[in-house]
């Protein structure tokens, strides 16, 4: 190992012989990525009692290149392997890393009864607005009137809410961050693995290749400070009109609740009660 | 403690995000790779190594004997 030229970050949390990863020049994926692994090293987990669950998509090649328990599974399906993780060995520490896509359309249904449980999963979703690996197809969280290759004259649809969804559903920790906001980033990786129920993630990416092309948004750097300079925080937000926040990307922490958390439950509602044959 | 700031050249892909947002502007990108173009003025901020998707620059800190 001593012949690779990395830092001690990823020396420790990373498979080095997997680098350079397949990310285009700029995404906000590796960001994010290693931003994560800045977390879960930060919070002081065990190695191997963390396991990282991701679907299909670019995003979810990130677990190939993390040197933890990885499990890369099918389209859509991140959190229910990471359901099935959890319930099975409730000592683990389950992150899933996912996409817009994954996670909120083919996954979609996964994501909020994961939430409704609040089932101790960290799911960061890495939300570039675009299917990337595919083809720059327009996914739930495309900003409506926004161009895809499958919405050359704009996207009609409206945007999914990540952080309004997750709330609704029952996720107990929510926050949105960027790829840009690296230090609140981790901080809020960090919160966010701390909470024992479902937390979510809304990690925003740039995707200079598709979206970015697409609409004329520029180059990974002109995207990055397209984040910078429309970022605001939840409070700022509060304050401010409809039309003033339009088109913003509104950062922090959502929802920080705590809540019980389905294993435990199953364990004492369920588990104790067959073991010491309580009679239904 | 000594710090020196190192560049993987292997894994750039000369985004240029580095670059950009270095605070004393001491990184540039010269044929799709990042190179320290002013040493001295490098303050081992290591905001270069926070904000690199590729994990191709970053601040290493050596102890130094004595």
């Amino acid at each position: 190992m001593a012949d690779i030229m990395a830092s001690n970050l990823i020396r420790q949390t990373f498979r080095t012989d997997k680098l350079p990863h397949i990310w285009c020049q700029g995404c906000g994926h590796g960001v994010l990525m290693r931003a994560a692994a800045q977390a879960i090293l930060n919070v002081g987990f065990d190695p191997d009692k963390v396991c990282i669950v991701s679907g299909i998509g670019c995003s979810s090649r990130a677990p190939g290149y993390m040197n933890y328990n990885t499990l890369h599974t099918t389209h859509g399906r991140a959190i229910a392997f990471a359901t099935g993780v959890k319930l099975a060995k409730p000592e683990l520490h389950v992150i899933v890393m996912t996409g817009d896509g994954d996670a909120a359309a083919i996954g979609g249904n996964h994501f909020i009864h994961a939430a409704r449980r609040n089932i101790g999963i960290t799911t960061i979703v890495f939300n570039n607005s675009i299917y990337g690996m595919t083809g720059g197809q327009y996914s739930p969280t495309t900003p409506m009137y926004d161009t895809a290759t499958t919405a050359p004259y704009g996207n009609i649809e409206q945007t999914f809410d990540l952080c309004k969804l997750a709330d609704a559903s029952g996720a107990s920790y929510v926050a949105r961050t960027t790829a840009y906001h690296v230090p609140q980033a981790i901080k809020i990786f960090e919160k966010a693995l701390l909470n024992k129920g479902f937390s979510v993630v809304d990690a925003i990416s740039g995707c200079p290749t598709y979206y970015g092309r697409k609409n004329k948004k520029g180059n990974a750097v002109q995207m990055m400070k397209w984040m910078k300079d429309n970022s605001i925080d939840f409070k700022t937000a509060e304050k401010m009109t409809a039309d003033e926040i339009k088109d913003k990307i509104i950062t922090g922490e959502y929802k920080n609740a705590p809540a019980p958390e389905y294993c435990e439950i199953y364990q004492k509602e369920v588990i104790d009660k067959v073991l010491k044959g309580d009679a239904i | 403690m000594a710090k020196t700031l190192k560049i993987n050249t292997a894994w750039c892909k000369g985004c240029g995000i580095c670059a950009e947002f270095c605070p004393p502007k001491v990184l540039d990108i010269v044929r799709e790779k990042v190179v320290l173009k002013d040493m001295d003025k490098c303050t081992k901020c290591a905001l270069c190594e926070l904000r690199c998707p590729d994990f191709a620059i970053y601040v290493e800190t050596e102890e130094v004997a004595g």
